[in-house]
């Protein structure tokens, strides 16, 4: 089974969030990158989990600039075989899209995995678009996956509860807290990842339909007003008449 | 400009983050059309215009939620009508969903909308960036906009009124996915996370799984959702999907009890858009007071009782 893993660089969780020229750019001074968290610790993770049991191979694929290569040796640390940078910025999530659908429609992928949003950007669309370029079905927010043969089945998490489906191989899907445990590089992986393949692939002409106008940092809250353990009637009266809340 | 809003449903009627799509479309559209699916009685539907819908197109004959079938149908509504933006609501389905109309309609996206779109210049919506530690305002170019709007960001605007109501007439994909199994969620009767307005949360200050009983109490009187921090998650004191912050749910209720939860940067990137957060815990020096509206130092085990009884008697008053 060939599995196409996306990855997406994203700030290390602790980041302190900063703008510069005038609030237009992100400011990357200081600035830790990581594998988004969902990608990594979800999709990647069980896509080498499948590979291990049933055979396979696994391709990551970042659209990026060179900076974003360390990340992606990390990701072939982790165990993928193979990694596929689209040599451009990833500023507008149709873009992205949009790029890596036309890599994977040449390779003919059986479980296109992406993780169920960015901490960047949080938009929670790239899986979307990519199964409506290659018009495969998607299921979104999924927090297990199971192979057998051409069969998966997966489960989702939906407005109703969680769902168990079913669906034919090749298909797109998002993957949720659930789905697999994070694994920590091994000396072994390190030094195999430094030798495995990593192609660069100019980006194929796309439309891009969104662009950040600027950034704006939430304002400063208010002073907490403390109250004590045996106020919780004046904290109630609070919530209600000065929250207006309850 | 004439907008197109998707509504889902659950249980035989229109969900409340789909009211606040409406809602969000009829402050800039002219014309608001409301295309939906599934057995939602013409009464209901035709009170979505409550919130300024003028005309609802349903297509009773699909009755799942694939992203194939619904974004065939929203497609194909959005040509006939000629809408020049097609409106979702950021929730299950329309992360499913608008990505893939956008594709499909060749347009620009921008989704978790917190505020109407300025088109002073264009069309420019703001949204929550890096998990909710700042906010980008993106322009979309396309002709054709899409848009998601978070739940419980903006709310709905009920001003009276009906719209007419017809059936879809065109053809809608297949699904190709097979749902074998449905559960209810374990929220019992309360609103799920992201939509939820209460939401009261504990963390690793509560020192067992045993001792949720008093957290479950408060959430029950105030009628508010459970959540929880990430280690309490992760060492499965609780289920992973009440995990709020950076990595877990994101959420914005009107107000949010912390109890027992330090509030490191990752936890506050998660509930930072709540419009009141109350923060109870034994360390004065809890980074998480520096969030907080209304902060009570002191024991968990001792004030969220206490609170839990205020509550009641306020509402028995």
């Amino acid at each position: 089974m060939k599995f196409l893993v996306c990855i997406s660089k994203a700030p290390d969780t602790t980041s302190k969030i900063d703008f510069t020229d005038n609030a237009t750019k992100f400011n990357e001074a200081g600035i830790q990158y990581i594998i988004n968290p969902y990608d990594e610790w979800y999709a990647l993770v069980r896509a080498l989990e499948l590979k291990e049991s049933s055979g396979g191979e696994v391709t990551i694929i970042t659209v990026g600039p060179q900076a974003d290569e360390p990340v992606m040796r990390k990701a072939l640390a982790i165990g993928a075989d193979k990694a596929v940078r689209i040599n451009a910025e990833a500023t507008d999530s149709g873009f992205v899209a949009n790029q890596i659908a036309d890599y994977a429609a040449k390779e003919n992928f059986d479980i296109v995995l992406c993780g169920k949003e960015t901490i960047n950007y949080n938009s929670s669309q790239v899986p979307a678009m990519i199964a409506a370029h290659l018009d495969y079905p998607l299921i979104s927010l999924a927090t297990k996956l199971d192979i057998n043969g051409s069969t998966a089945t997966l489960q989702r998490d939906g407005a109703g509860g969680e769902e168990t489906v079913e669906v034919q191989t090749p298909f797109v899907l998002s993957a949720a807290k659930g789905m697999a445990e994070q694994r920590i590089p091994n000396m072994k992986g390190i030094m195999a990842a430094r030798t495995k393949p990593l192609e660069v692939i100019e980006p194929t002409g796309s439309d891009v339909h969104t662009q950040v106008v600027s950034y704006e940092m939430p304002s400063g809250k208010a002073e907490c007003k403390y109250l004590e353990p045996d106020q919780m009637d004046q904290l109630v009266e609070l919530l209600h008449t000065e929250a207006k809340v309850i | 400009m004439k907008a197109l809003v998707f509504a889902d449903s659950k249980d035989g009627s229109i969900v409340k983050s789909s009211f606040e799509a409406i809602s969000y479309a009829s402050k800039f559209a002219s014309e608001v059309t409301v295309v939906t699916y599934a057995g939602v009685s013409d009464d209901q539907l035709s009170a979505l215009g409550a919130y300024g819908a003028q005309k609802v197109i349903k297509a009773s004959s699909l009755s799942d939620n694939d992203s194939q079938a619904l974004t065939s149908l929203v497609c194909s509504v959005a040509q006939s009508e000629g809408s020049e933006a097609v409106v979702f609501s950021q929730d299950f389905t329309g992360k499913a969903v608008a990505g893939r109309v956008a594709v499909k309609l060749n347009a620009g996206l921008v989704s978790g909308a917190i505020d109407y779109p300025d088109t002073s210049s264009g069309f420019t919506v703001k949204k929550m960036a890096f998990s909710g530690k700042a906010f980008a305002h993106v322009k979309i170019t396309s002709p054709i906009k899409v848009v998601s709007v978070l739940p419980n960001a903006l709310g709905a605007e009920n001003k009276g009124g009906s719209a007419s109501v017809t059936e879809f007439s065109g053809q809608i994909e297949g699904s190709k996915v097979k749902i074998t199994q449905s559960a209810q969620a374990s929220s019992g009767g309360a609103a799920p996370l992201p939509e939820a307005e209460l939401v009261v949360s504990a963390g690793r200050g509560l020192k067992g799984p045993e001792n949720w009983g008093i957290v479950e109490d408060l959430a029950n009187a105030l009628g508010a959702t459970t959540a929880c921090s990430r280690p309490v998650a992760d060492i499965g004191w609780r289920p992973h999907h009440e995990h709020v912050g950076q990595t877990g749910v994101a959420i914005r209720p009107n107000l949010y009890i912390a109890a027992g939860i330090s509030g490191a940067i990752q936890h506050l990137a998660g509930v930072n858009g709540s419009k009141v957060i109350v923060v109870i815990n034994t360390d004065p020096e809890a980074p998480f007071f520096k969030a907080a509206d209304y902060g009570i130092v002191g024991d968990a085990f001792d004030v969220l009782p206490k609170l839990t009884e205020a509550v009641k008697k306020f509402k028995a008053s």
